[in-house]
């Protein structure tokens, strides 16, 4: 299966927890960590991001990056 | 081992900027949508948008290209004089339900009848957002709002209006769809059918209308996630998705 890893830009992630609930490997969580506005940042807490892409679709806030990995 | 981004911030979305909106609010997944699509087709420079009254009339903060600030529900009628003066620009009009399908009703209809070569999108959150929850035209029977406590009574404020229907009635628009963004799929097709009204734009086909139905947690009273779901199983079943016009 495809790899992949996401990167979240945490000042603009407000919390909404749209994309945990969007991915299908659940591989996302709302961290404790406080941002500078006073949401919660969602973070990848574990491996097994396949890079589909499917949180950064769903994002309001378009905070989510994603990278596939391939082998080669 | 070698990585490729296959996604990120879109170019036009400004830089450095917050949303205002709510947490888990559609307006930023279609605000998005939009950014991606001036990307894709590389109209930044060229693109102008009626900004609307409502939750989105700060949304010249947020996408990188011109704007008017239209006059409640005016948008239609601005972005109408704008085209025509400017033929070669691509005009687009974002609004509300409580803009367009309440105090905009008459500007939408006339623009769309007379076939305007503008792309309206539509959001439908069936409430009125920034001014705190009150119904809107769209508000489902039985749904409670701050000025109907006790849920729509249809004996008082009549039947939700389904926009995508009404106009498809009209002879002269070219495509109408109504799309939701509630989960990543229907995303998928809401950024297609928001491409193709932009295409027919270009390509001078005439009127285009795009429905976009989103949600409004705050006002609802519900998760962002609740309330997506709440959208599927009460907006979608009145609202039905789907194609109503395309003269292809």
């Amino acid at each position: 299966m495809a790899k992949g890893r996401i990167e979240v830009s945490e000042d603009y992630c407000k919390s909404c927890g749209l994309c945990v609930a969007a991915c299908p490997v659940k591989v996302l969580r709302i961290s404790d960590r406080i941002n500078m506005k006073g949401h919660r940042p969602v973070e990848q807490y574990k491996e097994g991001c396949i890079g589909c892409g499917m949180c950064a679709i769903s994002c309001p806030d378009a905070a989510i990056e994603v990278y596939r990995i391939s082998e080669e | 081992m070698s990585e490729t981004k296959i996604y990120s911030r879109p170019e036009s979305w400004m830089k450095e900027v917050h949303t205002h909106y709510c947490p888990g609010c559609g307006h930023g997944i279609a605000h998005r949508l939009i950014c991606e699509l001036i990307d894709e087709f590389g109209i930044q420079d060229k693109t102008i948008s009626m900004a609307p009254v409502g939750c989105a009339a700060m949304m010249y903060d947020y996408i990188d290209i011109d704007y008017v600030e239209a006059p409640h529900g005016r948008a239609p009628a601005v972005a109408t004089g704008i085209k025509r003066v400017y033929p070669e620009k691509i005009v687009f009009t974002y609004q509300g339900d409580g803009d367009l399908a309440s105090i905009g009703m008459a500007e939408i209809i006339h623009a769309a009848n007379r076939g305007e070569n503008i792309t309206v999108i539509f959001i439908n959150n069936a409430i009125y957002g920034m001014t705190g929850g009150q119904m809107a035209p769209t508000t489902l029977i039985g749904q409670k709002a701050t000025t109907c406590p006790l849920g729509r009574d249809p004996q008082l404020a009549g039947y939700p209006i389904r926009m995508c229907e009404l106009l498809a009635s009209l002879e002269t628009p070219s495509y109408i769809e109504r799309v939701s963004v509630a989960r990543p799929k229907y995303t998928i097709k809401a950024k297609e059918a928001l491409k193709k009204g932009f295409r027919y734009q270009m390509d001078k086909k005439g009127f285009s209308f795009i429905e976009v139905l989103s949600s409004c947690p705050t006002n609802w009273g519900l998760t962002p996630i609740k309330s997506f779901e709440w959208q599927l199983e009460n907006m979608v079943p009145y609202y039905p998705l789907g194609i109503f016009k395309d003269f292809e």
